[in-house]
Order: C-alpha cells, then structure tokens, then sequence
C-alpha cells in the first residue's frame, strides 16, 4: 500500500501517514500489555485462595502446615479418605438430590409464573412482582430460626424436603425475573399464531413458547442450582443428620484421622470436589449465565 | 368455507378506549374483503375479533351461520397470516406448515400429502427442510401463507401480510395473493393500510377511520364515489386536491374561477341546504387526472373552465406527468383531512396554501417553473360538505 502511494508528489503526506500508522499500534500495545497485566494481577489474587486449596488437598498431614504451595509429596490419601466415609458420599448425594429437585421445580413453577407476569394481565400482577423482588431481597439470616422451630414442630427438620421448601423461597424470585425477561422476548404473533393454528393455551406453550424459552430455562436451571448447591446456612441450621445433610454441612464436621489431627487436607479436598460441577456449569455456559443476570437486572 | 358477518360489533378496551364503533359488514362465502385505513383506525382489532384473539364488547359476530362470539380461535376453523409472519422459529418449514394439522391429530401421510402440495403452489418444494432463519424475506411471506393454506380452513384472514416486503417483491406477492384467492375461492379478510393493494386485490373494500367503517363498496364504486371527504381522499394515488368553493348566483366560485355546475351538480346543490350555519360554502375535489394541459389537441374544444398557474414541480414518469402548484383562495378545512395529512405524515408540509397536483399527458410541453394554462374536467367534480364531511352525490352507506 505505502510504495503504491508513494508517489513523488505524495511522497510527504505518505511518510506522515506511515509515521502515525507506526505509532497508533505501538500505543495500542501498551494499552494491550497493561490491561493484560492488570487483568492477570486480578485473576491471580482470586485465584490464589481456591489453587491454595488445591495445594492442600494433594498435601499429607504431616506437610500441611509447611507453608510451601506447590507440595512436596503429593498424595491421594484425602480424596481417597471422603469418599471411603459415608459423612461425604451421603452429603454429596443429598446435595445432588436436593439441589436437583429445587431447581426443576423453581423452573416448573417459576415458568409458568413468568410467563403469566410477562403476559397476562391480571390485577395484583405489579404486587406480586414487588413481593417477589421483595423475598429475593430479604435476609436469609432472620429466617432461620422461625424455621427451624416451625420444621421441628411439622416434623419436616432434618429432611430434603425441609431444606426444598426454603431453597425454593428465595430461588423462585430470581427464576421468575429471568424467565420473565426471557419470555418478553418472544414475540407475542407466534402465541396468537398456535392459537389460530388450533392450539389449546397449554399446547402453545408447550409446543412453541417453551422450546423458544429453552436458553433462558437452561440458565434459570443453572443460577438456581448453583445457588441451592452453594448454600450453607440453612443446609447447617436444618439438618442434624446426614439423612439429609448437604456437603457445605458436611465439611463442618469432618474430623482428622486422630482426636488431635485438624481435618484441613480431607476438608480441601471436599471443597475442590464440590467446586468442580460448579466450575464446569460456569464454563460451559458463561454466556447464557451473564445474558440471564443481565437481562434479569435490566428489563426486571 | 363459509361466509362472516358483523353486526353491529364494538370492542371497547378496559381503559375505556373506543377501537371498533359498530361495525357492520357482511362477507358473502369466496369474497375477498378488504378492510383500509390509517394506522389505528381499528382494522386490525377487527381482524382479530374474527380470528378470536381479542373478546368482542358487543355485537355478534357470525361465521357460516353460527354465532362465534365466544368461541376459541382453534374451534372457529381459520386461518390467519400475520404481520411479521409468526413462523415457529425453532421449526423447519415442512413442520410450520404441518403445525395445524399435527395439532389436529390427522395422519402423517394426510399432513405430508398436503404440506408437499401447498409447497408447490407457492414454489417452496427445495426450502421444506429449512428454518424460517435461512429464508429470504419473500420466502417467509410464502411459508406463512403455506401454513394457512394447507387447512382448507372455512376463511384466511391477513393482517397486512406484504407490508414487510420491498416494493417489487410486493407488488409480485400482490398477484401471487389474487391468483392464490381465485384459485381456492375461500372468503378471505384482508387488512391493510395501502390503498393501492385495496384498489387492485379486492372484490370489495370496506374504508375505516377512528373505528368506524366509512363506506363498502366496489374498488370503482369508492374511487367514483367516494361517500365521504375521508373515503376521497384516502383512495387514489395521487390524492385527489380539495379547495374550498362557495355557492354565489347559481355559480360555484373556486380557486380554479368560477364554474357553471352541470345538471347533476345543480340539482344536488338545489337539494342541499346549507352547511350548519346556513352557509353556501363547501368543499369540491378534483382528482389529479381530471386536470389537462390546455395547450393539447385534444383537449382545445373541450368546455370547462381554464386557469394559469404556476408549476413549481413536474415529474415526468414517461407514461404520463405529475404537476404541482398552489393555488390562492385558502385551503379547505376539515377533521378528515388533518387526519389524512397526519397518517401521511405531511401536517407540516402542507402549512398555509393548497398544493395541488395535476396529472397530465405525457406530450405535454409544460416546463417546470414556468406559467401554464391547464383545463379542468368539471362534470367530474365531487362536492362535499365542509361539516359533515359527506359527499353531496353519496350518501354515506352506514351512518
């Protein structure tokens, strides 16, 4: 391009022009490169707590406490040690479980309440929309202890149904802001479309309204799994056994090998098991996480 | 296939906003109806009364003799093209088309059969297996057009269904419509804004402004007589000019000079008594082709009144030439022409005088800028009343 324009009478401006152009990138680099390195001081400082754990739970007990990151002796012994006792195995399966039926049924009861608010109509809809947000805003802390004297009283303590019920609560505002926001997207022709096709309401929605909300289902499902998955307050205030006891309860009372050994390695090596379908979900659908946290926020 | 009558429908939202004001209208079984107006005029609600997607205030509403007023959309048996088409996005075209019948449980071979068919007609075979994502806007306009046809449903209705389409495309699709109607001869209910696709498709025309139906009747019957101001000047592209006359010793003084009505206006003057105040003043339209150059041949000996203006523009179309110019004298005030000036988006245009546009033949030597003599055909005028709006000749058909 530069010997083309290179002319003898443009010969000034071309050298100009070249001169500038060798300077835009160079600043363009720079730009780049400190961004990089911020980003990286960033990534690294989060980074350093969970790789910490990681450190330790390939440690042995002996080296725990050496203070070196990268481990001496690398040892299986903690993985092998959770999942040889029932206390983990057990609370992985009830947080499996539990998390599981929360959030098909947050995004059963969720759907059908978003597609009414985005919708229909109805008088009391702003209400219920404020109620909800209200709830999603409401401090879980003050909620404990009327519950565990209520689940004790109706003989729902300690069970996966027990724990549900209050994951629900709080779940179900933040599905129903999603998939609202979701169904506001669908145009509204295709629904009268199925109508006049000869489709009942539910066989609209069934057939051309869900499969289209699909995308905002799937992250609704994720956020509310992740969030059932993650909790720790009600899994430790409602549960004594581990009929129904979650994994972040669990953690809580692993013991060591001996009365006077700390627990530290099998308790990273939980933590790192617990965080792996959490960090697969989020890497697999990043995207759909963000859209669905945005699109809540945003048109709510 | 079935015939539908309104009689005397209303819809009335909750907010207390009049759509649709007593409209009658009875589509006889195989007959294209067309229903026309700005935006708002409530020809869409209308639509969606028949179809059942909107509760009907009052009235009753009847397809094939049966009073459907209750009924859900998928029990009143029609089908209906929209707007934006509505094609399932997350459907091929083959199960777009098939939708309908697939929610009516027949056979597999039946829905294969008919769909193939309805592919063929609208030239849509090679696509069957495609989304609506990978089609073309016109390919879209033909899936949804497929997906009504394949019922053989008792009415099609459309909700202006070539609006998204570029010009040629649509004025190709506007054949293809009329050919695809003539072939099925099922009822059909046909909405739109665009006078031109309700002048050529339609074997009658229902005209609707702020929710009343304005006139039905033939094409030919509304572009020659036009029951009201609104009617006049909605139908006919140009639009036809309005300029305000009075009625003085027998005479109609307008902005063209003065005019000796002939027989059919005398006497429709004699019979009208006045506007409200008793005044002798009214408004007359000329449509754009009733004016010539009066320089040609053939128009020399013609009696009628002569005027020289001014043309400030002149389009040249080959087939014929646009002339406009102003004329002094004021303009002609009324409700329906404001409303046609804002549903054309020409209020702030046309501030202060009258334009006026002549249609005019092509060998006319007339130059732009410059002084010329045109000729008015005035047995062709139209009288109307600057109060009511009506036209003098046609009394309105529904009052």
């Amino acid at each position: 391009m530069a010997t083309i324009a290179s002319t003898p009478g443009a010969g000034a401006t071309g050298t100009a022009g070249a001169a500038t152009r060798g300077r835009r990138p160079s600043g363009e680099r720079t730009a780049l490169l400190g961004w990089s390195a911020a980003n990286l001081v960033i990534i690294g400082i989060s980074l350093v707590p969970l790789l910490w754990l990681v450190s330790l739970s390939f440690k042995t007990p002996d080296s725990i406490t050496d203070g070196k990151f990268i481990p001496r002796h690398w040892t299986f012994e903690n993985y092998r040690g959770i999942f040889g006792e029932s206390l983990f195995t057990r609370a992985l399966l009830n947080s499996l479980g539990i998390a599981l039926i929360s959030t098909v049924l947050a995004v059963v009861l969720g759907s059908m309440a978003a597609y009414a608010i985005a919708r229909l109509a109805f008088p009391g809809k702003g209400l219920l929309v404020g109620l909800a947000l209200l709830i999603a805003m409401f401090p879980q802390i003050s909620l404990v202890s009327p519950l565990f004297n209520l689940w004790r009283q109706i003989g729902i303590f300690d069970t996966w149904i027990g724990l549900i019920i209050p994951y629900l609560t709080f779940s179900l505002p933040l599905a129903i802001y999603t998939l609202s926001a979701f169904f506001r997207e669908i145009p509204w022709d295709l629904e009268k479309a199925a109508q006049v096709d000869g489709a009942t309401p539910l066989q609209a929605f069934l057939r051309v309204i869900a499969p289209l909300a699909a995308p905002g289902m799937v992250t609704t499902a994720i956020l509310v799994f992740i969030f059932c998955w993650n909790d720790f307050l009600f899994a430790i205030s409602l549960t004594s056994t581990e009929r129904s006891r979650t994994v972040p309860a669990a953690i809580a009372f692993f013991t060591g090998a001996s009365q006077f050994a700390q627990p530290i390695g099998s308790i990273a090596a939980a933590a790192v098991v617990i965080t792996i379908p959490i960090i697969i979900f989020v890497l697999l659908f990043q995207r759909r996480i963000v859209a669905g946290l945005t699109s809540g926020a945003v048109k709510g | 296939m079935a015939d539908i009558v309104l009689d005397h429908i209303t819809k009335r939202y909750p907010d207390g906003r009049l759509a649709v004001e007593d409209a009658s209208l009875s589509i006889a079984d195989g007959e294209f109806v067309i229903l026309v107006g700005p935006s708002g005029c409530g020809k869409s609600t209308t639509l969606n009364m028949i179809a059942g997607l909107e509760d009907i205030t009052s009235g009753e509403l009847r397809i094939g003799d049966k009073v459907v007023n209750d009924l859900a959309p998928k029990d009143r048996d029609i089908a209906m093209v929209f707007q934006s088409y509505a094609l399932y996005p997350h459907m091929t075209v083959r199960k777009n088309m098939g939708f309908a019948l697939a929610l009516a449980k027949r056979p597999k071979e039946e829905i294969d059969r008919k769909v193939e068919e309805a592919a063929r007609v609208l030239d849509l075979t090679e696509h069957l297996d495609r989304k609506p994502a990978q089609l073309s806007g016109g390919q879209r306009q033909r899936v949804a057009m497929g997906r009504a046809i394949v019922r053989s449903p008792k009415a099609f209705l459309m909700d202006e269904p070539l609006s998204n389409l570029d010009a040629k495309l649509r004025v190709q699709m506007r054949t293809e419509v009329s050919r695809l109607q003539n072939r099925l001869g099922t009822t059909m209910v046909y909405v739109t804004h665009d006078q031109t696709e309700a002048m050529t498709l339609g074997d009658r025309v229902a005209v609707l402004r702020s929710g009343r139906i304005q006139q039905i009747g033939t094409p030919t019957d509304l572009y020659s007589r036009p029951a009201t101001i609104f009617v006049a000047g909605f139908i006919g592209s140009p639009a036809m000019n309005f300029v305000p006359a009075t009625v003085e010793e027998g005479e109609l003084r307008t902005p063209f000079g003065a005019i000796a009505p002939n027989d059919r206006q005398r006497r429709l003057l004699e019979s009208w008594n006045g506007g409200a105040a008793g005044s002798r003043s009214l408004i007359v339209g000329a449509r754009p082709e009733h004016f010539e150059d009066s320089a040609l041949e053939q128009v020399r000996n013609r009696p009628g009144p002569r005027f020289t203006v001014t043309v400030d523009v002149l389009e040249r179309l080959g087939s014929d030439s646009f002339a406009y110019f102003t004329l002094t004298g004021g303009r002609a005030q009324i409700a329906d022409l404001e409303e046609l000036a804002h549903d054309a988006g020409t209020v702030d245009l046309s501030s202060g005088v009258e334009q006026v546009v002549a249609r005019l033949d092509a060998s006319s030597r007339i130059r732009e800028g410059e002084k010329a003599e045109l000729w008015l055909d005035t047995d062709q005028l139209h009288l109307f009343d600057p109060d009511t709006g009506h036209n003098l000749d046609a009394p309105p058909t529904i009052d």
